[in-house]
């Protein structure tokens, strides 16, 4: 596979690929051209400009487009990197378009675009060198080019929004784009400094709102071929169960129907990208092929798992609590032995149930294999990831593989791994049909069969000193993943706990990581979620049974620790968080570090006699160490509150038989509008040469300070979710 | 079987059984996309589109009841983004990934059309149907408001 490119010369691989930028273009001007992404060809579809390094072309008319290797899903990927690029290139941001990057060239032709993936809000916290740097190097070629034509040192040009100037000689950076392509600097530059940015730091309305607002926005969903049928899929309820029969006959006369085809789990095969044992029925239209599988006999074979429900973990999580498990972080010594011996000892279970993505859109993906070429639509978070997955499936060459990135409707860390199996299933599909195949999970296979968020018990204890504040401080962590596997980046089970900022003299902390057979993956903001519900709530029972206020308590407990003290400093100063509402009202604090970045709350409840509950606000305070768009950042954090209180308020998912009982949005209970409280947003920046993230840290502190508020309003401490199945009544 | 549908203006004969969802018929038969599927038992609203004027469920509306009434998707509440809605959904940056706002939308442009000015309660229980997974619903408060703003002044229309 590197034989090609070991014969082109970096060069002539640029001219090669030159306007095989592929993707869709959108932009400011052109919302016509969206319907590239599902065109036939779309990776062919030239681009006019000269390239002058992967992340960019410019056209004659001054037109900037910037390929965007990332994904598209809601958190404005295509306006950062544009901006990013854009503020170096020194270019007016009405000149900019943005389109997805072609994913064929970056896996074959030397993976320029360094990294794809759009996970762990880590786009601008640790892309921003590269893709900055890509900015730069582009603009500073500009300016070489212009010098050696106007016989002029490289800097003595200047390159100001679209223009380079020396001296009498000025010319639009149209003019030198090819020549540019052809520079090769001595030195690449550095990036730019935070207070040389000039469009950084702007809110900026997000480059694809407008094509959002009149259905032109393509999603892998929305693919349309010439010939292509449609799948409607069912896997084995209990997840790794084996298909016992299915009776096709009945089905098989039906109008449209095309074929019903048995798929099965790839040997090996039972991490992110794996494919369940099921059956497909295809047919002309999708609805066709769903009300037939609806009819279609089929038994499984369940397997051992059906012993297995929400009640025989928790059972297992009490057993495990009395066993030492492998330790994620020690501070101090023999914290279990100074928690023995103390008089003053606050201890608490906590839970938080299995969760599901529930994107609106639901999984699914195209696939069109050829004998020439496989071309898929896939909503993944990293458009690589269905490429090789293809490839794999098919034993084919990465090269023959064609990725077309949609839009993704909604992500939020499982796209990543919930809708690699799907892919798998079309890809499968259209090699045995011989033709483009669209498969399409109803909600209700995507409720069971998603990776769902890994459910965690945990137990907390605490010995209080003379002062009321900790000294010793231990946590025991049971969570279940598929494998027992700790899966996804280091000690997640009691990430936020283990990793807590206070200063606890003497600390440990241990976890079980239990093996379960529900596929478990990433889940926006992936432990801080789960474990920001039960830390931060753990710290008030500490801090009253102490005698001291919360809000006090958490700023005495970070003395030293700049980006916390920013945060609850701020949050003391505009949140007029209070301990003394009357009953049936209650504020509350919480404050978690997510990503890298410092996210507190104070949410305003109140609470009926009856135990109606109200969330009225939600003050957050945000230190992110830099901040490339407010607009956006606040979009994102209003919409990080509405995520997590939707599964702390509402959600959880029922395990029984080993199976999911939820399966629709009538099981499974969302936040709605009537239900979303007032946001307000500050930024408190550290500005101090680290970087956060800003997709994820938003929910983690609010569902603790709304269970914190509800403690303060009624009395009554809430430890597992979904809050609103808990009796909040008092009198 | 095949039968006539009116879509944004446009006639249509679709061959498909009647107890079809028009959801379905519109996006498959059809081609208009911007329709989405969410759940199949109305309970997201992201299939929301009008039929004569009301907003109505296409995932579980059939295509059959459809037949000889005026059916309006996304693609057809202007030909140019004008809409005060859509308007207001742009200045107020309201879209994440996007996926419901089709029906968001639709579901926001039937409450102005009945009532001009509507309090809180009333979008919040015109919109009660429509979830939003990127929690976008400030802002869709937010933009109604403005959108009737919009709708009522000099160049502004329903």
């Amino acid at each position: 596979m590197m034989d090609m490119h070991m014969k082109l010369s970096r060069r002539t691989l640029i001219r090669t690929m030159a306007g095989a930028g592929g993707g869709m273009l959108l932009g400011f001007h052109i919302p016509g051209a969206v319907a590239a992404v599902v065109a036939p060809k779309p990776w062919t579809t030239p681009t006019d400009g000269a390239e002058i390094n992967a992340w960019l072309t410019i056209d004659a008319d001054g037109t900037v487009t910037i390929r965007v290797p990332h994904t598209e899903q809601g958190q404005g990927a295509l306006t950062a990197v544009s901006m990013m690029i854009a503020e170096e290139l020194d270019v007016p941001w009405e000149h900019v378009q943005a389109v997805f990057a072609d994913m064929n060239r970056h896996v074959n032709y030397g993976e320029e675009y360094i990294v794809t993936t759009t996970h762990g809000s880590q786009l601008v916290r640790l892309q921003h060198p590269h893709i900055m740097q890509a900015g730069a190097s582009a603009r500073e070629r500009l300016k070489a080019a212009a010098a050696r034509a106007w016989g002029v040192d490289r800097s003595d040009v200047v390159a100001k929004q679209g223009v380079l100037s020396a001296g009498r000689h000025s010319a639009g950076y149209a003019e030198f784009a090819t020549a540019a392509a052809e520079i090769t600097l001595p030195e690449e530059p550095a990036i730019k400094t935070p207070n040389e940015w000039w469009l950084l730091g702007n809110p900026t309305p997000r480059v694809d709102v407008p094509v959002k607002v009149n259905g032109s926005a393509q999603y892998a969903i929305d693919t349309r071929l010439d010939g292509m049928v449609y799948a409607a899929v069912r896997s084995c309820p209990v997840p790794w169960g084996r298909l016992k029969s299915f009776d096709s006959g009945v089905i098989r006369e039906r109008k449209g129907i095309i074929d019903v085809v048995e798929l099965k789990a790839v040997d090996g095969k039972t991490g992110d990208a794996d494919m369940q044992n099921g059956v497909a029925v295809v047919a002309d239209t999708w609805y066709r092929a769903k009300t037939a599988l609806d009819l279609m006999p089929i038994e499984w074979d369940f397997g051992p798992a059906v012993e297995v429900s929400n009640d025989s973990q928790a059972a297992e999580a009490r057993r495990l609590f009395e066993i030492a498990g492998e330790v994620s972080n020690e501070v101090g010594s023999d914290a279990l032995g100074i928690i023995d011996a103390s008089e003053t000892t606050v201890i608490a279970d906590y839970h938080r149930p299995y969760e599901t993505h529930a994107r609106m859109e639901p999984i699914n993906a195209t696939v069109s294999v050829t004998d020439e070429r496989a071309d898929v639509w896939s909503p993944t978070q990293d458009q690589t990831v269905p490429l090789q997955l293809v490839a794999d499936q098919l034993q084919r060459d990465p090269r023959d593989v064609y990725v077309h990135t949609p839009f993704i409707g909604g992500a939020f860390g499982g796209g990543g791994g919930g809708r690699t199996a799907v892919t798998r299933q079309a890809a499968e599909l259209s090699r045995r049909l011989g033709r483009p195949v669209k498969v399409i999970w109803t909600r209700e296979e995507d409720v069971m069969q998603d990776k769902q968020r890994p459910p965690v018990h945990t137990r907390l204890t605490a010995a209080l000193g003379k002062n009321g504040l900790p000294e010793a401080f231990h946590s025991r962590a049971v969570w279940f993943t598929l494998g027992g596997a700790e899966r996804h980046g280091p000690a997640t089970a009691d990430y936020s706990i283990g990793t807590m900022p206070y200063l606890v003299p003497n600390r440990r902390h241990e976890r079980h990581n239990v093996a379960a057979h529900i596929p478990t993956t990433t889940h926006r903001a992936p432990g801080a979620n789960q474990n920001g519900f039960i830390i931060e709530q753990f710290v008030d029972e500490m801090a009253l049974a102490g005698d001291w206020d919360p809000l006090e308590w958490r700023i005495e407990m970070t003395k030293g620790l700049e980006p916390w003290q920013r945060v609850l400093l701020k949050l003391k100063e505009v949140a007029g968080f209070r301990t003394d509402l009357p009953r049936g009202h209650g504020m509350g604090v919480a404050v978690v570090e997510d990503h890298a970045s410092f996210c507190g709350a104070c949410a305003t409840v109140s609470v009926s006699r009856r135990g109606q509950l109200v969330v009225e606000k939600v003050v957050l305070v945000m230190n992110s160490g830099y901040l490339i768009n407010p607009l956006n950042a606040a979009e994102q954090l209003e919409g990080s509150v509405c995520w997590e209180l939707s599964h702390a308020l509402y959600g959880g998912l029922d395990l029984k038989a080993g199976r999911f009982m939820n399966s629709n949005f009538n099981t499974y209970n969302l936040m709605r509008i009537h239900q979303m409280p007032e946001v307000e947003v500050h930024f408190a920046l550290s500005q101090d040469g680290w970087w956060g993230g800003m997709g994820e840290p938003g929910g983690p502190p609010t569902p603790p300070a709304v269970a914190n508020a509800i403690y303060f309003a009624t009395g009554k401490r809430v430890r597992s979710t979904p809050i609103v199945k808990h009796d909040l009544s008092w009198s | 079987m095949a039968f006539t549908l009116t879509v944004n203006g446009k006639t249509h004969e679709v061959d498909a059984e009647p107890e079809t969802p028009l959801l379905w018929v519109l996006r498959d038969n059809i081609g208009l996309t911007g329709t989405k599927f969410g759940c199949g038992i109305a309970q997201c609203g992201v299939c929301t589109v009008h039929v004569d004027g009301q907003p109505v469920k296409s995932c579980t509306t059939t295509a059959a009841s459809a037949v000889g009434r005026e059916i309006t998707t996304i693609e057809g509440l202007s030909d140019d983004d004008s809409h005060p809605v859509q308007r207001a959904w742009i200045e107020l940056s309201v879209p994440q990934c996007g996926y419901c706002q089709s029906g968001q939308i639709m579901s926001a442009a039937a409450l102005l059309s009945r009532t001009a000015n509507p309090s809180d309660s009333e979008i919040d229980s015109a919109m009660a149907d429509n979830l939003c997974r990127c929690g976008t619903y400030l802002r869709i408060r937010k933009a109604i408001r403005r959108a009737a703003e919009m709708a009522q002044s000099p160049g502004g229309r329903s």
